[in-house]
């Protein structure tokens, strides 16, 4: 662990300052630019777009002789829309398919870019230094006039993602919808499109280009574990974009040599993998907690379940093993479950002979009772859902709901009765009668 | 000299180009770009462990890599998340691990990263093997030649099989075809095909050869045969126009070659016989006007 002497020293080194801020500032308006990329299902646009500024690059480079980053980002502008144009009419007027027009461009355009960049070697012009580090990016290197480049861009970026959010929200839900409202769609994703190549050139100098597309995609899939909305996944994607950024150059400075942008990405997917884990709604920690307690409950619904139906029917006492073959259940989830409602206090266990009897005690039939009325007001209802209509489905998700809304509760008792599901025997101490006196 | 730059190049293409049909038939054009990248910490490794350059442990290595990088994205899409948020957050994370370990042991291992990525094929005349005295010729050749031989001993094994499993997975996995091995051992000869041609195109150059020639074939027939034929032949014109532009232009091989197949792909854009843009407009064109001299008539 870096004691708090290493860190202030490391904090008080002016360059380091200057490559820290540059890396949480390409952070942050990665990801900010990202989270829509990626829900306009155009990440791997990123990685076209990285690969294809090379060649935009190199002729301004050739045009103007200087290593100015504003010519760079023009440069790497124009071919990057060019490339995009270029994907949009070979999908059109062919039969290619997007993912191999991807392919298609981001590669020629590369290998047209290295072209150029050996020509700019073979001419001589010595100057080319700049353009190396296209290709991995020294973050190391991060001067201030960079670092200005890189703020100036981030704030206009976030200004731009302020003033537009509507747009660009209504662009990532709904275009079909948006273009009925008369809002320009087209206009708007090319719009997003220029905004994201702005994101991919001030991140080349510092990342590299393959690895500009981690700060692009990686901060905004962590952050769609984390949330539903999409200003707080816009919030969180600059957020956790700009700790991976600070995460990475410190690594980097505890010693090793170890290069910033590399790490940078390790870091991003760390958080990626910290999100996917521990996140407390679409995590796969929470999902796997939540299978286990359905699992969990329905086990103990169908002992209920099983210990009604035998006393509806008169039949004689039910058994463990009875339990057992019925349903299938793992042993050891079959125990769990039997334990869980003796703890409730609604079943008992008697032993006989080496099997056990299960008997519910009041509270326990009345649960059963309940469970059972509500499993069969499901069942018709799903028989005549669209005769009865009410919503018991859940709109989003298509999950049935808890409760059954009291509105539709006669019709439905009509159709249990109708199809012989009423319940036969009820336990006398049922107070509320759910019903509500229609039974009869 | 340039004879020997241009077979090695008309071969990567060829390799390349045959596995890249697939890749584009089943969509999987991307994960072949991932999989270019995502084998390098397999390299690294192959090279740690082994210490040497020889070629098999980095194959190995890089196969390791190539089937963890497509096990990863098949976990990540089942997991939720979107496929190609899933492909670029495995090949970017497996590149960055790549790189810090080249730099990490870059004094051990004298492995250049400019050339692991960006290869040289002009270099591949003057690297050459000798077996027991006798001069073998480029090892690069040996190396690819290698690699293409695994490729079409494989698919030409399992030629129905990996056929049936490109055009309809769904289809085959009715017809018991073991889908997802077919899967993975296409993605192996990917990662091996990928690596082998390192040396000589470089990793990026090497995912203009899986699908450009590939996406060229594509746009000329409707039959697989001939697409993979015709693959190969836009490879070797590729490997040829490529040396020819970059004696003209003084400018990279490996660049000219890619740039080469991208112009090969623009004419098959336009001029195809079936589906190229111009040829359906004249088409269309003559149709009209006939139709409209017959409404004269």
């Amino acid at each position: 662990m870096p004691s708090i002497e290493t860190i202030l020293r490391f904090l008080s080194d002016p360059n380091t300052l200057w490559v820290l801020s540059g890396t949480m500032l390409l952070g942050l308006s990665s990801g900010v630019i990202g989270a829509f990329a990626f829900l306009r299902k155009r990440s791997l646009m990123g990685d076209v777009l990285a690969h294809a500024a090379l060649p935009g690059i190199c002729i301004a480079f050739m045009l103007t002789g200087a290593k100015s980053p504003i010519f760079f980002l023009i440069g790497a502008i124009l071919s990057g829309v060019l490339a995009s144009i270029a994907i949009n009419v070979i999908t059109r007027f062919s039969r290619i398919k997007e993912d191999t027009a991807l392919g298609l461009i981001l590669s020629v355009f590369f290998g047209f870019g290295i072209v150029l960049l050996t020509q700019i070697q073979h001419q001589g012009s010595g100057n080319q230094s700049g353009l190396d580090k296209f290709l991995f990016g020294q973050s190391a290197s991060l001067v201030g006039e960079d670092v200005w480049v890189m703020g100036s861009v981030a704030v206009l970026l976030l200004v731009v993602t302020f003033l537009f959010f509507k747009e660009f929200k209504l662009l990532c839900f709904d275009a079909g919808f948006g273009r009925s409202l008369g809002f320009p769609m087209t206009a708007l994703d090319l719009f997003l499109m220029l905004l994201l190549v702005v994101a991919v050139v001030i991140g080349l100098q510092a990342a590299g280009v393959v690895l500009v597309v981690a700060l692009i995609v990686t901060p905004a899939a962590a952050a769609r574990y984390w949330t539903e909305r999409l200003d707080i996944m816009l919030i969180l994607s600059a957020i956790l974009g700009g700790l991976s950024g600070a995460l990475g150059t410190g690594l980097s400075t505890m010693g090793y040599n170890l290069p910033t942008g590399p790490l940078i990405v390790v870091a991003a997917s760390f958080i990626f993998f910290i999100s996917m884990v521990f996140a407390p709604q679409r995590g796969l920690l929470a999902k796997a907690l939540r299978l286990a307690r359905v699992r969990r409950e329905t086990a103990q619904e169908s002992i209920l379940h099983m210990l009604y139906e035998a006393r509806e029917r008169g039949a004689g006492p039910v058994t463990v093993r009875d339990v057992a073959t019925r349903f299938t259940l793992s042993s050891w989830r079959l125990q769990q479950a039997v334990r869980n409602l003796v703890k409730k206090g609604w079943i008992r266990i008697e032993s006989r002979g080496e099997d056990r009897v299960l008997t519910a005690t009041e509270n326990g039939w009345q649960a059963a009772y309940n469970s059972v009325l509500h499993a069969r007001l499901t069942e018709v209802w799903m028989m005549h859902e669209n005769e009865v209509g009410g919503a018991i489905r859940d709109p989003d998700s298509g999950a049935l709901r808890e409760e059954i809304p009291e509105d539709i509760l006669p019709t439905l008792w009509k159709l249990l009765i109708l199809h012989g599901r009423e319940p036969q025997w009820k336990p006398s101490l049922v107070q509320k009668p759910e019903q509500g006196g229609v039974e009869g | 000299m340039g004879m020997t730059i241009i077979i090695t190049g008309a071969m990567v293409a060829i390799a390349c180009g045959f596995l890249g049909c697939f890749l584009i038939l089943r969509r999987l054009a991307m994960v072949g770009d991932a999989i270019s990248h995502a084998v390098l910490p397999g390299i690294v490794v192959a090279y740690l462990i082994s210490g040497t350059k020889d070629s098999v442990w980095m194959l190995l290595g890089a196969a390791a890599f190539g089937l963890l990088c497509t096990f990863l994205i098949q976990i990540l899409s089942q997991q939720g998340v979107q496929h190609d948020a899933a492909i670029s957050v495995t090949f970017t994370f497996l590149f960055a691990v790549g790189v810090i370990l080249v730099s990490l042991y870059t004094r051990q291992v004298h492995l250049d990263l400019d050339h692991v990525l960006y290869g040289e094929i002009a270099y591949v005349p003057f690297n050459t093997w000798t077996l027991f005295g006798w001069e073998a010729g480029p090892r690069a050749m040996w190396i690819v030649g290698a690699a293409l031989f695994l490729s079409l001993v494989v698919v030409g094994l399992l030629y129905k099989e990996f056929k049936v499993v490109a055009f309809d997975p769904q289809m085959a996995a009715a017809l018991g075809i073991p889908v997802l091995l077919i899967h993975y051992l296409l993605m192996g000869l990917v990662s091996v095909t990928t690596v082998a041609s390192f040396e000589s195109v470089g990793a990026i150059l090497v995912v203009a050869m899986l699908i450009v020639p590939g996406a060229t074939a594509y746009l000329l027939t409707d039959k697989l045969e001939w697409m993979l034929a015709i693959s190969a032949l836009v490879g070797i014109l590729s490997s040829i126009f490529g040396y020819w532009i970059s004696l003209w232009l003084d400018a990279s091989i490996a660049g000219s070659m890619t740039v080469a197949a991208g112009l090969l792909f623009v004419c098959a854009f336009l001029f195809s016989p079936l589906h190229g843009v111009v040829t359906r407009w004249i088409v269309r064109r003559s149709m009209r006007l006939a139709a409209i001299k017959g409404g004269e008539g």
